[in-house]
């Protein structure tokens, strides 16, 4: 697929065909020369041709592909003529990331490390089939829907502050359980509490470097400090929400005579009672997202506590934030000049609003969103700030980890003879993980370079780099 | 059971081709592709039979319908797909009698969470030798 290189951190995809706009893929020439992402490429431009798409199909640095929309996708869509997509949230609806700092240095905690990663193992389930500890009536699942993350702190599973640091205050007010499937909503009863398998993961770091000591400060962040990141999602819950949404749209779309590049690309307008049923059943799921997360910070702040002999205000675990990478939301941004209501879809990818955004909770405010960026488990993640830029250039949105690079099974075939976690464990390491083959398809090679994809964004001026933190000690499902 | 699918390379998700001598062979070994990913089948016991139907607007539709009910029985119900018996199968419309077994921690080992059915480049056509699917799977 032709690529032209329109700025130095910018390649479009122009329009042709069917597209309604062009596509655009942010990355550093680096990138670009070594790039083997044609699927993704081909993605890119089939959400060109979805209805109501402005300015441009985009991608950031960490695209791949995916299903429907590409991994690290981002589009939005006029609010009155335009489409929503399951297919441009995923499946793992409000899958996202946590961070915590503490009060402790790397020394306090690294002797008593491996005590500390197997309790977190023990206390927090995982894996595939793994079920939470929190059981949930129908009636009180409701409120969770409802409320989200507020719901955690209101029954004592977290502090105040930790909701008012999460995107949107941990809650998508347009949230209505009444649109829920039984079978969405069963499978969320059993599951708040859990982290899951695959690439979700607990991760104890340490900050390593400090590229901004103002913004780090204001995070409450500094150089040695011990962190927690938790990435996670709405679990079963949210994939059905997504499953029975596309099952519905597939063929709602025939009715609007919609020509669809792929099947997994079924929309509905944003203004029909099928876009509406979409963003509220989307909406509970994201709740529900924040409400797990909210609770397996408070399992981890209660291991740390137990493990280290130390009351609260001691280890003083504060939440950094918390933001969603698989997620429709409706913003203001400005299109040619013109304020205008959009649906953001983000799928793999993360919101990045600029200093003075009144989104950001007050805190934040006068410096910028805090953004969160995993990567792969034997290197780095980054917390970065939002910036004009990516409200000028992407719909105030940035990248959202490292991107895979290896299939699963092509990660196994090259793990084959390797003992990955005595690999991770040599650079101290120590990982703890359920499913059989999780190591090998999450090992470290099978993700793009963190520092190059963090790079290309800061380059870009899509986010500027704050902190990297390493990690100690990783929880796998 | 005798492999009668492929894994094909996808950078994120697990992507299969399967092959079938008429419709009905291919959606009893779509079904059971499916579940093979997930556990391992020799180690399933067949204790219960399930009567599944679901319809579809084409055979793409119908294929991602049908697996979407079968992983339910696994994400719903925690049963896992040890036999399938194609009923009847027209282009729009399935059924099946499921042999199931019910998830045992302690003796079935869960290989992949599969998350979903996508109809990303979902595909089921004839080919010379009979026919073939080829289905995306999110994990």
């Amino acid at each position: 697929m032709e690529l032209k290189k329109i700025s130095p951190y910018c390649y479009e995809i122009p329009k042709s065909g069917s597209m309604n706009v062009p596509g655009r893929i942010f990355m550093s020439s680096r990138m670009a020369d070594g790039l083997h992402q044609e699927e993704a490429l081909k993605q890119v431009a089939n959400v060109a041709t979805l209805p109501g798409i402005l300015k441009a199909a985009m991608a950031m640095p960490d695209m791949h592909w995916g299903y429907g929309f590409p991994i690290g996708g981002v589009a939005a869509f006029d609010w009155d003529t335009g489409v929503i997509s399951p297919g441009g949230v995923g499946y793992d609806i409000n899958c996202g990331v946590r961070l915590a700092g503490t009060g402790l240095e790397e020394k306090a905690v690294r002797p008593v490390l491996d005590r500390l990663v197997q309790a977190l193992y023990q206390n927090i389930p995982s894996g595939v089939g793994s079920t939470g500890s929190v059981k949930l009536s129908a009636k009180e699942e409701m409120k969770v829907l409802r409320e989200g993350g507020r719901w955690a702190v209101r029954h004592g599973l977290g502090e105040p502050a930790d909701v008012e640091h999460t995107e949107d205050g941990g809650c998508m007010t347009e949230a209505d359980p009444s649109v829920i499937s039984k079978r969405a909503i069963e499978r969320g009863a059993k599951q708040l509490g859990t982290l899951g398998s695959g690439n979700h993961f607990l991760e104890v770091g340490v900050v390593d470097e400090i590229f901004d000591e103002t913004a780090a400060r204001t995070f409450g962040l500094f150089h040695n400090q011990v962190t927690v990141m938790l990435h996670s999602g709405s679990r079963g819950l949210g994939y059905q929400v997504c499953d029975d949404s596309l099952a519905f749209m597939a063929r709602h779309v025939k009715t609007l005579g919609i020509q669809l590049p792929d099947r997994q690309l079924a929309c509905a307008m944003i203004r029909s009672e099928a876009g509406r049923r979409y963003f509220a059943a989307m909406a509970c799921a994201a709740n529900y997202a924040w409400a797990n997360r909210q609770i397996l910070l408070h399992r981890a702040r209660e291991t740390f506590q137990q493990v280290l002999g130390i009351g609260p205000r001691d280890l003083a675990m504060h939440q950094v934030y918390d933001i969603c990478h698989n997620i429709a939301k409706r913003e203001e941004h400005t299109v040619d000049g013109k304020l205008r209501t959009v649906c953001v879809h983000r799928k793999g990818a993360t919101r990045a609003f600029p200093p003075g955004h009144p989104a950001i909770c007050e805190a934040y405010r006068q410096t910028g969103q805090p953004i969160l960026i995993p990567g792969d488990m034997g290197t780095a993640s980054y917390v970065m700030v939002g910036t004009q830029t990516a409200m000028d250039e992407s719909f105030g949105s940035t990248c959202h980890g490292a991107g895979r690079v290896l299939s699963r099974t092509a990660a196994k075939k090259q793990s084959k003879g390797r003992a990955i976690h005595r690999e991770l464990a040599d650079k101290g390491i120590l990982v703890k993980w359920t499913g059989r083959s999780t190591l090998a398809e999450e090992m470290p090679d099978a993700y793009k370079d963190i520092d190059v994809v963090v790079d290309a964004v800061h380059g870009a001026g899509l986010s500027k780099k704050v902190a990297r933190l390493r990690p100690m000690g990783v929880i796998k499902g | 059971m005798t492999i009668t699918y492929t894994l094909m390379d996808h950078t994120a998700d697990l992507r299969i081709r399967v092959n079938g001598s008429d419709p009905a062979d291919l959606f009893n070994n779509a079904g059971l592709a499916l579940f093979d990913l997930i556990t391992k089948p020799d180690r399933l016991e067949a204790r219960e039979v399930i009567e599944v139907a679901v319809t579809g607007d084409d055979p793409a539709d119908l294929m991602v319908n049908y697996l979407r009910e079968l992983l339910y029985l696994w994400t719903g119900n925690e049963k896992l797909v040890k036999l399938i018996d194609i009923v009847d199968i027209s282009d729009t419309a399935v059924s099946a009698r499921v042999s199931t077994d019910r998830y045992q921690p302690e003796r079935h080992e869960i290989l992949h969470e599969i998350k979903a059915v996508t109809y990303h480049q979902i595909d089921v056509s004839r080919t010379v030798e009979g026919w073939q699917t080829t289905v995306v799977f999110d994990v």
